[in-house]
């Protein structure tokens, strides 16, 4: 009953999006007469998303009471899984993820219905069809090709099993926080296509669509962060960033969205880089869809494997042809009829920012071409594989000037500004970059070009990245400024984290027999004994293990091998130590013989940082979107008063 | 004028982005590329050593009646990671296996061989992919069998997997 229920709200917040997109399609033909028409939308957007998360929450509720009568519950889902898993497995496969991609997007849509306020009526009405249009697409699919309520002709005795990968608490919440950060750009597309729809690209809809931006784009970072936090420690590779297909597609709308978010803070302050910010609004979303179809559609290999079906790569495809193609068509039948925004010279905060996007956008473009390329050359019968030794140095081209320029940009002026005024703290982030590296090879010792730049960059842009709070009260600085700060130091630390590991970490493979040792760094690892563990699902080999740092008290660790078995399938748990100035990680491989056992041990100088920075940069955002939403707040009551001091009704 | 059409470039963009990936759609996905020099000699190569401790690899070494794997492979590759331990059982098993490290670094080298252990007895260095080409590999990793008369017998397209390791090893026997 309950799977019944559950794809009839499903249809219904279908029919309801339809209803949606027709009123907004019609009132705008209407124009002024339209009003009638106009007054359904907000509430049907809010109804849609209710009854969207109604569904959702129906497919959780399967998922925990483990209903083997329904397909995806037996194909995902076990009954001896613990039972965070279990709710874990709702968004853990194609069709539950899917679900969970319309259900966020109907309630972005709610969202905005709901509370914005700033936006032009017609401009809105605009926005909330092409929400509806977008969202149509995806329940079209859900409902002709991803159906997750599917019942089986009779129950299975028992379901099969979650990939044991991704049976760990990090990737639980790993891709939802993605998906909020995905579907939310969209978002920032409906905002776009409804300001070209009404042509009314101004500064106030720069300041509308700049909360939903941070909100989307906090979630992408938190979710960035997690996951690569998440594959360092459990793939067992001591990697933390192996640019395979499906990292790419999340850092590529969130390199489109960091762009976004600064050119929309050019259109909100300057009215300048109107066409642009539209285009994107576009690309943000587009690159969360093409990333989606390049990982749903099995057309890449990639080491995260998804079911492959290419009927539904079909369908996706042809989502993407409408939604992106449709946008792009409207963007360039319209764009041209946007006035042109304001001027500014090249020396200025817009020049700094406008380089900024152009070299973010040149980076979104090296990884989107070594991404596809694989599947360029497929075409001509040619199969490669592109790595880290095309990604590292070429994005790194683009990046280290980004972040020379991130780092001086916050201090020019608006509109226009001359280089001596910024010369001196310019001069003294740049003798401080060179005497942090100089520093870091006299500790850790040499390193490469690459890594050797990234720390002066990373002590540079650090320094530099406080310097706007030079002169404030701290007390009266307004939140987004200190979000501002707080990002950019993030930055910063990330870079140091990322130089530092690439350049001083170290490695050891040893075969050890109990109570014999290996040194990496300053560590000493003692293997006391091996012992066999079992968990609900799981049998593992614990290496137990004495680590100890310099001439420190032991600390007691234990990686493990572990073997599930259903489906059947071994994964490695790391054991980290974590100190201030780096981790210790450790992995338990197979038996060689003779009593010994393979151990593999990194130490990693600063590693943590690279986290700790994506975590700072996700609290800036959460600040200046916190500082956004209480200025609209404060400017929103005092209209409101002086319309009651004139005896009008707020409207 | 001028500017209007540059308005319309992303759309096209998008197009061929379109067009290229609805096409790959249509392809059927696992059609394995057969090399084609199975069942013709070695070319050619002398290939300087890859990493220190190791000799470089030359199609002379492979004419002396017995049996080789050759494989190709790349310290950036990531199923050559998944690879390491088959060929490590397969040396277990008496096999004998050449190496050849396609664009790569010596230290990087050394790296993946003390992290993921050593199978090979030869490892030469083929830093522009010439001898990747002239043996008809598309890409890493790769294995070929070779019989004691230096004539490529069999390829394998992609990182071998632990069933893998009997198949081999039967065509290694075969090619004896």
């Amino acid at each position: 009953m309950i799977a019944e229920l559950g794809l009839a709200a499903l249809w219904l917040a279908a029919a309801l999006a339809a209803l949606q997109l027709a009123a907004s399609v019609l009132s705008l033909r209407a124009g002024e007469g339209g009003e009638t028409l106009g007054g359904v939308i907000r509430p049907t957007a809010i109804l849609q998303g209710g009854v969207a998360a109604l569904s959702f929450v129906l497919l959780m509720w399967l998922f925990i009471r483990t209903d083997l009568s329904v397909k995806l519950v037996a194909m995902n889902s076990h009954s001896a899984k613990p039972m965070i898993f279990k709710l874990a497995g709702t968004w853990g496969n194609h069709e539950g993820s899917m679900l969970l991609w319309v259900t966020v997007m109907a309630l972005a849509g709610a969202l905005i219905a709901a509370i914005e306020r700033r936006l032009p009526e017609a401009t809105m009405r605009a926005t909330l069809g092409a929400q509806a249009f977008v969202g149509l697409g995806f329940y079209a699919f859900l409902l002709f090709s991803s159906n997750p309520f599917e019942r089986l002709p009779r129950p299975v005795p028992e379901g099969m099993g979650l990939n044991p990968l991704l049976q760990d608490i990090g990737l639980a919440f790993h891709p939802p926080t993605l998906y909020f950060g995905y579907v939310g750009l969209s978002v920032a597309f409906s905002f776009a296509v409804g300001a070209l729809l009404t042509r009314q690209v101004t500064p106030d809809f720069a300041r509308a669509m700049r909360p939903w931006v941070l909100g989307a784009w906090v979630f992408l970072t938190i979710g960035i962060t997690a996951g690569s936090y998440w594959a360092y420690y459990e793939l067992g590779w001591g990697g933390w960033w192996f640019w395979d297909p499906v990292e790419n597609a999340s850092l590529m709308p969130w390199l489109a969205a960091t762009a976004l978010l600064h050119s929309a803070s050019v259109l909100a302050a300057r009215d300048a880089l109107r066409a642009w910010t539209i285009m994107l609004g576009v690309i943000a979303f587009s690159m969360s869809m093409v990333g989606t179809f390049l990982v749903r559609s099995g057309i890449l290999t990639s080491v995260h494997a998804f079911a492959v079906d290419p009927e539904r790569g079909s369908f996706i495809l042809a989502l993407l042809a409408i939604n992106i193609g449709g946008a792009l068509a409207l963007f360039g039948w319209r764009a041209g009829s946007i006035a042109e925004g304001e001027r500014f010279a090249l020396v200025s905060r817009e020049g700094a920012l406008v380089v900024n996007n152009v070299l973010l956008s040149a980076i979104l473009g090296v990884v989107l071409l070594g991404t596809l390329y694989p599947l360029v050359t497929e075409a001509f019968d040619v199969r490669v594989s592109v790595g880290p030794p095309y990604f590292n140095p070429v994005s790194a081209i683009f990046a280290l000037p980004m972040l020379a320029v991130m780092a001086l940009g916050p201090l020019l002026r608006w509109r226009q500004d001359a280089v001596r005024r910024v010369r001196r703290p310019a001069l003294l982030a740049a003798g401080l970059a060179v005497a942090g590296a100089v520093i870091a090879w006299l500790i850790a010792g040499p390193a490469g070009l690459l890594p050797t730049l990234g720390v002066a960059l990373a002590v540079a842009v650090g320094i530099a990245s406080l310097l706007p709070l030079r002169g404030r009260r701290l007390t009266r600085t307004p939140l987004p400024i200190w979000g501002m700060v707080l990002a950019h130091l993030g930055i910063a630390v990330s870079l140091l984290g990322m130089a530092s590991e690439s350049a001083w970490s170290q490695e050891r493979l040893a075969a050890l027999a109990p109570g014999e040792s290996a040194e990496v760094g300053p560590w000493r690892v003692t293997l006391t004994k091996v012992v066999p563990v079992a968990g609900p699902n799981w049998t593992a080999i614990e290496g137990d293990m004495d680590a100890r740092y310099q001439s420190g008290s032991p600390i007691p660790i234990a990686p493990q091998a572990r073997s599930f078995w259903s489906p059947s399938q071994t994964t490695t748990e790391s054991a980290l130590v974590t100190r201030w100035n780096g981790q210790l990680y450790a992995v338990i491989g197979e038996a060689v013989g003779d009593g010994r056992w393979q151990v593999r041990l990194w130490w990693k100088p600063l590693v943590t940082l690279i986290w700790i920075g994506g975590l700072l940069i996700a609290l800036g955002g959460v600040l200046a979107l916190i500082g956004r939403v209480l200025g609209d707040l404060k400017r929103r009551s005092v209209l409101a008063k002086r319309l009651r001091w004139r005896g009008e009704q707020p409207v | 004028m001028t500017k209007s059409w540059r308005l319309w470039l992303p759309l096209a963009v998008f197009a061929a982005f379109l067009g290229f990936t609805a096409y790959q759609l249509q392809q059927p996905k696992d059609d394995t590329i057969a090399s084609a020099m199975l069942g013709k000699p070695l070319p050619r190569f002398a290939l300087r050593p890859a990493v220190d401790g190791l000799p470089g690899a030359a199609q002379t070494d492979f004419a002396d009646g017995k049996p080789r794997l050759l494989n190709i492979w790349a310290s950036w590759c990531l199923p050559c990671i998944a690879e390491a331990p088959q060929l490590k059982a397969l040396q277990e098993q008496g096999v004998e296996i050449v190496g050849i490290a396609i664009r790569d670094r010596p230290e990087d080298v050394a790296r993946f061989l003390a992290q993921h252990g050593n199978p090979y007895t030869r490892l030469g260095a083929d830093d522009l992919s010439e001898v990747q080409f002239a043996l008809g590999s598309s890409g890493v990793p790769e294995t070929f069998v070779v019989d004691g008369n230096g004539v490529i017998r069999h390829q394998h397209i992609g990182d071998i997997r632990a069933g893998d390791v009997p198949k081999l090893l039967a065509r290694l026997e075969e090619a004896r």
